[in-house]
């Protein structure tokens, strides 16, 4: 056998000895992962993409068989969407199309398949009842939630366990069970049909998901942070908001996303306490089949403007997201 | 600087003494060692200095003011963590700054109180990088610079070079301990490593089962240990301890027939503290045996080991006892054979196995 002094190295070894080149087998199987990522991905967000080509499709290319791909885009759903029209009848239609000259685009839109805008749609109002409901409940959910679960990750409370079980055991039985009697309850406080109503609801609803999620992030967090702080000459809540909020970002982010969908998607508790005055954008997608027949185009742009502004919140925060949801599994 | 003085100050958790009432004199510029094995209660009484551990007892002075009850941040104490707690989400030049934006120090004194402590330390080159993107040591050394910009009255530092590598551990413990001469700053270390409680402590407060076995300076601690805990704790490899029984300035081992005449100094000090029983304990340490072709105590080879400077020869003395010889280099041993050695007299002492106190030696004239 030959010794280390006939095969070892013979001077210093200061280039990196690291190979780069990868066996052809590992790298088709990172094509073939890559691909099949892609299809799936495709697979997933094809509801999606007819949703949202359905909403630039006109009455008459909705309903062509076979599907269209290719068409040419309107603004016809969104104008039924966004606005309350009536019918011409062919005499006003003619007396309105004669003198075109002052009208605004969508009033020509209108006009293009023999109607005339009156005013905005109830849409309009609901889907602003959906963004002051599901924002401030979400806030309000998340900063308590953040303020209870800092003291239970931290602080000595008696029946800890217990409130933390209790916590959760409010979100063992589905929302819809207790949709009458919190009916009755509202009607008695009177809070039917009010956005403070909507927001307590849904922050209640949230708070138990935001403790347990938020109590999980701070855990991560060692406790020798503040007390180097409170060292430092920080008072604790001085040192909450300088040492563990800064550090607790991510989970705060991915808690927000979460607390966002739920308030923003809720649908029966909707329909059931709201009619009028705070009645949110679900609820009020689903009663458009009800009027003037199946305004598909509507639907689809009702349900595309409702998906624009999560998606844009939990874009925002994707790089805290990333890290968020994987619950801290992986440390730094 | 400052002292620390506690009194009487205990910790209990429920029934549990996590801490037994204890008392500490920390002189103004010292530096203590607390010095134990895990759960002993080391950290929890330096967590009581600190103010981050409210006290079950006893009050705690720092400079004559009593502090007992006061907030960490109106202590004017510095902490410095094992696993270093710098914030990842500041830079390392934020982290320094930290303390000094607590007292709301303008923006003049902060950069200036920074860059001095910066070069104190010789991080410059560090400043700019988060935690994350540092090395151990060099954390520890910013941990260290965050600690000191804001010259407290007092140090605490709850095991700083445990989570680094061992060399380096050797040029931090340099590092620390020039700090200190440097700054002049009353200092409470605590460890579980009693190499580095030898060489930075002025004192050693060795700690175990909830109080304090022995207080002492490095030497006194190794050479005169008041119980048998701190006769096998310090040292490496710790004190030998042979049991025997006395008679008439002899001690008679089990085992292999040794017999070991006390020194005279020792006879009168030894009836006093057995008080008429006849169980004791020899101890010495390993440098403190002679090997000798005519010595009066002998020895089986049980093993050798070489350790650079010297060898570390281990001996079966009595049938399960094994005692360990500091021995020339040069020689090798077989296992088994027969090795006769003689004990240093000015370095022997001895312990009652009942109470296992150590025999404290007559006064000489």
């Amino acid at each position: 056998m030959a010794s280390f002094e006939e095969t070892g190295p013979r001077t210093p070894v200061v280039e990196p000895t690291r190979v780069d080149r990868v066996h052809p087998r590992a790298k088709w199987g990172k094509t073939i992962r890559v691909i099949l990522t892609v299809i799936v991905t495709f697979i997933m967000i094809i509801p999606v993409l007819v949703m949202i080509m359905t909403a630039f499709k006109s009455r008459a290319d909705i309903v062509t068989p076979p599907p269209k791909v290719f068409f040419s885009p309107t603004l016809e759903g969104f104008l039924y969407l966004f606005t309350d029209r009536s019918i011409l009848n062919t005499s006003n239609l003619a007396a309105e199309r004669a003198n075109p000259g002052d009208l605004n685009y969508w009033q020509k839109l209108a006009l293009s398949v023999g109607q005339k805008i009156n005013g905005p749609s109830d849409y309009v109002g609901r889907l602003k009842n959906s963004m002051i409901i599901a924002g401030t409940s979400t806030i309000l959910s998340v900063i308590l939630g953040l303020f209870a679960a800092y003291a239970f990750s931290r602080f000595k409370i008696a029946g800890k366990d217990d409130l933390l079980f209790f916590i959760l055991s409010t979100r063992m039985l589905p929302g819809v069970v207790v949709t009458i009697p919190l009916f009755l309850l509202y009607k008695l406080l009177g809070w039917n049909d009010t956005h403070i109503g909507m927001i307590i609801l849904y922050t209640v609803f949230n708070l138990s998901f935001s403790v347990w999620l938020l109590k999980g992030f701070i855990d991560e967090i060692p406790i020798e942070y503040e007390e180097a702080a409170l060292v430092d000459g920080y008072t604790r809540l001085q040192a909450f908001f300088r040492v563990v909020l800064p550090q607790a970002v991510n989970g705060i982010a991915a808690t927000t996303v979460f607390c966002l969908i739920f308030a923003w998607n809720e649908y029966a508790f909707a329909l059931m306490l709201t009619s009028e005055k705070a009645r949110t954008a679900p609820p009020s997608i689903a009663t458009m089949l009800g009027s003037g027949g199946l305004e598909w185009s509507a639907i689809a742009a009702g349900s595309l403007g409702f998906l624009i502004p999560v998606a844009i919140v939990t874009f925002a925060l994707r790089d805290y997201l990333l890290r968020g949801v994987t619950f801290g599994a992986v440390r730094k | 600087m400052a002292t620390i003085e506690l009194r009487q100050v205990e910790k209990k958790f429920g029934d549990l003494h996590a801490v037994k009432p204890l008392d500490l004199t920390i002189q103004d510029g010292e530096f203590i060692v607390l010095l134990g094995p895990s759960g002993c209660g080391k950290t929890t009484t330096l967590r009581m200095i600190s103010g981050l551990e409210t006290v079950s007892g006893g009050t705690i002075w720092l400079n004559e003011r009593n502090v007992t009850w006061l907030h960490p941040s109106e202590r004017d104490i510095a902490f410095v963590f094992q696993f270093y707690a710098l914030y990842p989400h500041l830079s390392a030049w934020k982290n320094i700054a930290f303390p000094l934006q607590a007292q709301g120090e303008s923006r003049e004194t902060v950069e200036k109180r920074v860059n001095e402590v910066v070069k104190l330390l010789r991080i410059e080159h560090l400043l700019k990088a988060r935690p994350g993107q540092l090395s151990g040591g060099d954390q520890q050394r910013v941990a260290l610079a965050r600690a000191l910009v804001r010259h407290p009255a007092a140090f605490l530092m709850d095991e700083p070079l445990g989570a680094l590598d061992a060399d380096f551990r050797e040029t931090m413990r340099s590092e620390i301990k020039r700090l200190h001469v440097l700054q002049h700053a009353t200092t409470v270390y605590v460890t579980h490593d009693q190499i580095e409680a030898m060489a930075m402590g002025d004192r050693i407060v060795v700690m175990s089962e909830a109080q304090i076995q022995q207080i002492g300076t490095p030497a006194e601690v190794y050479n005169d240990p008041s119980n048998l805990f701190v006769a096998r704790f310090i040292g490496s490899p710790g004190m030998n301890l042979v049991n025997g029984k006395y008679a008439d300035g002899v001690v008679q081992m089990a085992g292999l027939d040794n017999r070991y005449a006390v020194p005279q100094g020792w006879q009168g000090a030894i009836k006093k503290g057995l008080d008429g029983g006849s169980d004791l304990v020899i101890g010495f340490r390993p440098e403190a045996a002679q090997i000798d072709d005519l010595g009066k105590l002998v020895g089986k080879v049980y093993a050798s080991e070489m350790q650079g400077s010297s060898a570390v020869l281990h001996l079966t003395i009595n049938e399960d006892e094994i005692i360990h010889i500091r021995t020339d280099r040069l020689i090798p041993y077989p296992i088994d054979s027969l090795v006769h050695f003689d004990i240093n007299p000015q370095m022997v002492r001895f312990f009652s196995l009942n109470t296992e106190a150590a025999i404290q030696p007559e006064v000489t004239q």
